[in-house]
Parts: structure tokens; C-alpha cells; sequence
């Protein structure tokens, strides 16, 4: 991967949360590059730390009682871990925008949805007046709103969800930013508008070759629109790959668990291939390898057990994080992959 | 004009009805009325079911598909009594269950139980398992102290917890621990029928698949028939022996699940399967992107409700109303399209023409 692809690198960050019970980390050593325009997805289920990484990027982490423990952010040649917070107000909105799972709660609504789109546009690119107006008319147009001088004048409360999702985006979009962060845009819409949305998201990313961080839980969703993946299991990533490679050879037993979990179309099981057990409390995370309670294949060992595997490139473009993954073991230092 | 419906375009098969079908719904309409102004005066109605009509055999799973506002949820509840209906017949275990009054209600509520989608909402967190799974035990059948405790515990590990779960509180449980209590709860008084309501669509992913093989575990075991209502059609291919789909209200689409899933008949049909996103990053599959939305059932457009969205709709689509009409001569399937037809391929040609 050449340097000069890459937009933002994430590097061993740790972010821990403060609880009554104790500290949880939320987020553990996690490290990995978005490339410039393409799709990178995080997958995991909740609680995994996929949104805390997403949220640490625009350091958005309330604090207390969230804290970035560890860790660099390199956007450019700044660390935005370090930037001071007035640069980093420019950065938000204006070179990374992020949209939420919820359309109707991330949107004010005792405001226009203009007035709303009209912010960004008035802090980030100096158009006042009919000016801001006009641009964010020109956004709601874009993302498929139909009659959007009308609308832009709406309340969130008077539009459905999938065109509360659309405001969303176009509000995230208005200043045309490097890095779109998606935190399941999708989740709460049904299947034929996430059809829309996905498409209309697809279709502006390769307008405007804008990079995407696609945060989800549905591998359908991932397989479709992604062009790498990143697998979080229980605050660490545990597997990383080429979307193909991801879905044609598993190589951490999570990700295979994962995938053969899940019904499929037109394929008949009699039974699905569940994985037993549950997602470990972050308060008590098992010893060694945090998906060992849960794994088929590494129960006996006792490495699984004590020690917990780092993840490492077990063949070119390929990382993984078990003892018991092909290849692992003959890689004994742990390779940075720039 | 008296909408038709399963019942009565499927050959009769005289008296054994009630031995092969444990639920027949016929024509079920719920309407919901929209009062406005300080009179509190009727100002429209909210059509959420109009006109709904299935069987489900003993033992058997109806699977019961649709977004979100076309009546799915309402149909569950209303058949359960839990919301009136406004027109229509369920008999459930050939009795008519709109028409029995109090006391053998009650007695027959023991036989439909529930199951609900969110696990945090429906467990009351003041009570304990023992109390949350017990309740119906000491209510309907009058089992207090030890005994009742038994049974508890003997449905929870039915369901995969164990004993020493009874003394917690809700809060202590993980979300597919709260899902079994909620199937514990449903199962407490042996019932014959239960309705699934999206029961795993707010459970993660490595969780769902094993609520969904419990349930198929424990139908086997009990003999158990569901109604299971979801959106997500791969799960519901995955457990339904048949599977109707709905749309603003009325079913457009019904068939067993290889049939619908091998040929989909209905425009709203295919296009909601080609919809989902499949984990196969190599087979990009063709796709039809609907456009619009779905409409408000408050103000339903004229003829098919699926018009204003369908890709191959008719000047004709926009007056009449279809209603469900055998397609083809194969299997029970059974379409609200004019333009479906029965003939392998021809909704092919129709689907590249749109995509």
C-alpha cells in the first residue's frame, strides 16, 4: 500500500471509559489505514468498540468519562489525537463528516432542516445569506429529495426516515469532505430505502472521491459496499482483509463463525451454525484470546487460553489475530504493514 | 363488493379444516380511526389491516413479511385479541375467537402466547425471572411456592438458562438471554400457538442464529405453531414452511417458501428480495431500486397500493384493486398482480426491463 493512498491511519489506539464497576476498555490497540475513496468497513457486534474508534477519529468521545489512552490518528501529517481543539473544529464537518444511525434523533428539531444544512455551509465556507440558502437547496437536490425549495424549509418531524437519512447526508456532504464516517446509516431503514441510500452513497462517493468508514453489523451491507474490511471482536481487531478475501477464506474463527451464522437466500439449512455463548461483559474479559469461551477450534490449546494473540500478517494483505490461523505462528514478529 | 379471500378460493376439503388448520383468519380488517378537533370527532381512518386472509397448519410456521407500517405487528396482535378488529373471523382451535366471551377467553389465551421483539422493553425490570416467567402459572392454573418453582425452572433450561437465573432481575441478562426469557415466559401455560413478533431483529448477528434454532428446537419438541412476523426475508426463509407478504395492509404475495423464494411473483416481492444485500462480494446481483416510499395507509392510493412505486404498473393498476388470485398450476400460489403471471420466465423478462 503506498503511502500517498492513504488518508487517515490509525495507529494502537486505546480509548478507555470510566464506570462506576471500574475502567472498561472500550477500545484496544486497534490500528488501521482508510485509503483516499475507497470503503472501509468495521464490522462487529455491539458493544465490539467499532463506533468508540469511529467516535475517537473526531475525538468526540465525551470526556469524562471516555479517554484516549493510547495511540496516534494521522490525518495528513497531523495527529489529530494532538491538534488543538479550534483546528480541529475546522477539520470536523469540513475535511471528516460523520452521519448517525438515527436520523431522527441526530437532527434539531426545533430547526429547518436548511437552517441546519445552512450551519455547516456558514461556518465552513463562508456563504452567508441567499448564498447558504442556495447551496443547500443544490445538497437536498443532490441527494434525491424532490422539491427541495419546499423542503428545505421542513421540520425533521415532517419527513419520513429515509428522507430524514437523506437530509443527513447532505448536510454531511455540503462541504464535500475526504472522509465520510457512516455509523450504520442504514440500521433503521427498511430494506428497498436502505437499497436507495446505499446506492445514493455509493454514487456520491465516486463523484466527489471521498473516502468512506462504514461502520456496520450487517455482512450483507459489508460485502456489497466495501472495499476492505476491519473485524472487531470484544474492544480488539481480530481480522482485517480485502473484502473478497474476507468473504471467500475467513481466516479468524469469529469472522467464520460470523458467516456461517447467518441464513441466506435461497440456500436451505436445516439448522444454522450458531456460535454458543455470548459477547463477554468488557468489565470481564476472558484471559488470552477474548473469543476462546466462544471458539470451536481453540479450546484445547492453552496459548488461547493464557495469551492473547496480537494481530499480525499471516500472508501478504492478510491479518489475523489467532495462534491457531494458518500461518500465524511462523510470523513471530509483529509486522507493521505500511 | 365482498373482498375474497384464501378461504374461499381454495378447495374446500369439507370437515377436516379444523384437524389440519390450527388458525384461519378470514378477511381481518383493523382500522384505526384519527380523531381531530376539541369533539374529538372522527376525521379519517388509519386502514393498518384491510382485508387479510390465511391458514396455518398445525405445527407449521407462516412466515409474514413486510416493511415497516404495512400491518404486520397489527395483524399478530389483533388475531391475539390484543387490538380489536374491525371486520372479520379468526377461528383458532375451531372455536371463533372474537365471539367468545370473557371467561373462555381467558381460557383460550392460555393456547396463543406472544413473543416480542425488544427484550428490554418487555420485561418488566422489577421482577425477577422466577416472578416474570411464574406469573401466568399462578394466574391461570393457581401453582404457587415450590411447585411453581419447579416448573420455572424446568421451562428455563427449556430455553437454555439455568436455575440459579430465577432470583435475577431482567438488567442482569444480556439481550439473547432476555429473548429466552420472553420464549420461557410464552411457553409457561403450553400453549399451541405463538406469535413471533420480529423476534430477533434486535439481537447481533451470532446471537440471532441461535434464538432462531432454539425456537425451531422447541417447535419440534411441542408441537408448536407460529406466526413468525419479521422483515428480514432470509430469516424468514429460513424458518417458514409458507410465507406471505404484505403491503400497505393486504397480502400481495402467498406461496410455500421455495416456491416464493425460487419464483417470486409480485413487482413489491422481487423487488424487496433483490434488496437485501447478500454476503457475496463476488456476485454482484442485479437489483430493482423502488422509488418513493411507502405510502401513508391513512391516505392509501386508489386501485393497488403498490402502484405509485411499481415498475411495471398499468393505467389499469391505478383503478381496480387485485385481489389474490391463483397464478400458474402448479402449487398454491397465489398473487394480487395482474401482470403476474404463472408462466416460468415471463416475470423474468419483466424484471431485466426495470433493473
Amino acid at each position: 500500500m503506498k503511502a500517498e493512498d492513504i488518508l487517515v491511519s490509525i495507529r494502537n489506539l486505546s480509548v478507555s471509559f470510566a464506570t462506576e464497576a471500574g475502567q472498561v476498555r472500550a477500545v484496544n490497540d486497534v490500528s488501521f489505514d482508510i485509503r483516499k475513496g475507497r470503503t472501509l468497513a468495521l464490522v462487529g457486534e455491539s458493544g465490539c468498540g467499532k463506533s468508540v474508534t469511529a467516535l475517537s477519529i473526531l475525538r468526540l468521545i465525551p470526556r469524562p468519562p471516555g479517554r484516549i489512552t493510547a495511540g496516534q490518528i494521522m490525518f495528513g501529517k497531523a495527529d489529530l489525537l494532538d491538534v488543538a481543539e479550534n483546528r480541529m473544529r475546522a477539520i470536523r464537518g469540513n475535511h471528516i463528516a460523520m452521519i448517525f444511525q438515527e436520523p431522527m434523533t441526530s437532527l434539531n428539531p426545533v430547526y429547518t432542516v436548511g437552517d441546519q444544512i445552512v450551519e455547516v455551509i456558514r461556518l465552513h465556507q463562508n456563504k452567508k445569506g441567499q448564498a447558504g440558502w442556495d447551496h443547500a437547496v443544490e445538497m437536498l437536490r443532490m441527494v434525491g429529495i424532490a422539491d427541495p425549495a419546499q423542503r428545505v424549509r421542513e421540520y425533521a418531524h415532517q419527513m419520513s426516515g429515509g428522507m430524514r437519512q437523506r437530509v443527513m447526508i447532505a448536510m454531511a456532504l455540503s462541504c464535500w469532505p475526504e472522509l465520510l464516517i457512516a455509523d450504520e446509516p442504514t440500521t433503521a431503514l427498511d430494506v428497498t430505502i436502505q437499497a436507495q441510500i446505499l446506492e445514493l452513497l455509493r454514487k456520491l462517493q465516486q463523484q466527489k472521491n471521498m473516502a468512506v468508514l462504514l461502520i456496520t453489523h450487517d455482512l450483507g451491507v459489508v460485502a456489497e459496499n466495501a472495499d476492505e474490511v476491519v473485524v472487531m471482536y470484544a474492544s480488539r481487531v481480530v481480522e482485517k482483509a480485502s473484502v473478497e478475501a474476507i468473504f471467500d477464506e475467513p481466516l479468524h474463527p469469529y469472522t467464520q463463525g460470523l458467516l456461517r451464522s447467518l441464513p441466506r437466500l435461497g440456500r436451505h439449512a436445516e439448522r444454522l451454525d450458531a456460535i454458543g455463548g455470548s459477547v463477554p461483559d468488557p468489565l470481564h474479559f476472558p484471559t488470552g484470546c477474548k473469543f476462546h469461551p466462544r471458539c470451536p477450534v481453540g479450546t484445547d490449546d492453552k496459548r488461547c487460553r493464557t495469551n492473547e494473540p496480537e494481530l499480525r500478517e499471516v500472508r501478504p494483505g492478510r491479518y489475523a489475530a489467532c495462534w491457531l490461523a494458518p500461518g500465524y505462528e511462523t510470523q513471530s514478529e509483529h509486522r507493521s504493514y505500511e | 363488493m365482498p373482498v375474497p379471500h384464501l378461504g374461499e378460493m381454495l378447495p374446500k376439503k369439507s370437515m377436516d379444516n379444523t384437524d389440519k388448520y390450527l388458525i384461519e383468519v378470514a378477511d381481518l380488517k383493523t382500522h384505526f380511526a384519527v380523531r381531530k378537533g376539541m369533539l374529538r370527532r372522527v376525521a379519517g381512518w388509519v386502514k393498518a389491516v384491510d382485508g387479510v386472509s390465511f391458514r396455518i397448519g398445525r405445527g407449521k410456521t407462516l412466515g409474514l413479511v413486510g416493511e415497516s407500517g404495512c400491518g404486520k405487528t397489527t395483524v399478530g396482535r389483533t388475531i391475539l385479541r390484543l387490538i380489536s378488529a374491525t371486520a372479520g373471523q379468526v377461528t383458532f382451535d375451531g372455536s371463533d375467537v372474537f365471539r367468545l366471551p370473557g371467561s373462555a377467553m381467558r381460557r383460550m389465551r392460555r393456547d396463543m402466547q406472544l413473543v416480542f421483539q425488544d427484550p428490554y422493553g418487555s420485561l418488566n425490570p422489577r421482577m425477577t425471572v422466577d416472578n416474570i416467567v411464574g406469573e401466568a402459572l399462578t394466574v391461570h392454573e393457581g401453582v404457587r411456592g415450590r411447585k411453581r418453582r419447579d416448573r420455572v425452572v424446568s421451562l428455563l433450561e427449556k430455553v437454555g438458562l439455568a436455575a440459579h437465573h430465577a432470583g435475577r432481575y431482567p438488567h442482569e441478562f444480556s439481550g439473547g438471554q432476555r429473548q429466552r426469557i420472553g420464549i420461557a415466559r410464552a411457553l409457561a401455560l403450553g400453549p399451541k400457538f405463538i406469535v413471533c413478533d420480529e423476534p430477533v431483529s434486535a439481537l447481533d448477528v451470532s446471537i440471532q442464529s441461535q434464538i432462531i434454532n432454539l425456537l425451531q428446537d422447541l417447535q419440534d419438541e411441542l408441537g408448536l405453531t407460529y406466526l413468525f412476523i419479521a422483515h428480514d426475508l432470509a430469516v424468514v426463509e429460513h424458518i417458514s414452511d409458507h410465507v406471505a407478504v404484505m403491503y400497505l395492509g393486504r397480502i400481495v404475495e402467498y406461496t410455500d417458501r421455495d416456491e416464493l423464494y425460487a419464483n417470486p411473483l409480485h413487482p413489491y416481492t422481487r423487488a424487496l428480495m433483490s434488496a437485501i444485500p447478500r454476503p457475496e462480494p463476488q456476485r454482484r446481483h442485479e437489483r430493482i431500486v423502488l422509488h418513493g416510499e411507502v405510502p401513508s395507509p391513512s391516505n392509501p392510493p386508489s386501485g393497488c397500493p403498490f402502484h405509485p412505486r411499481c415498475p411495471i404498473a398499468q393505467e389499469r393498476c391505478s383503478r381496480e384493486v387485485q385481489h389474490l388470485e391463483q397464478k400458474g398450476q402448479g402449487k398454491e400460489h397465489l398473487v394480487a398482480c395482474w401482470k403476474a403471471t404463472g408462466g416460468q420466465g415471463a416475470h423474468c423478462a419483466d424484471a431485466h426491463d426495470v433493473v
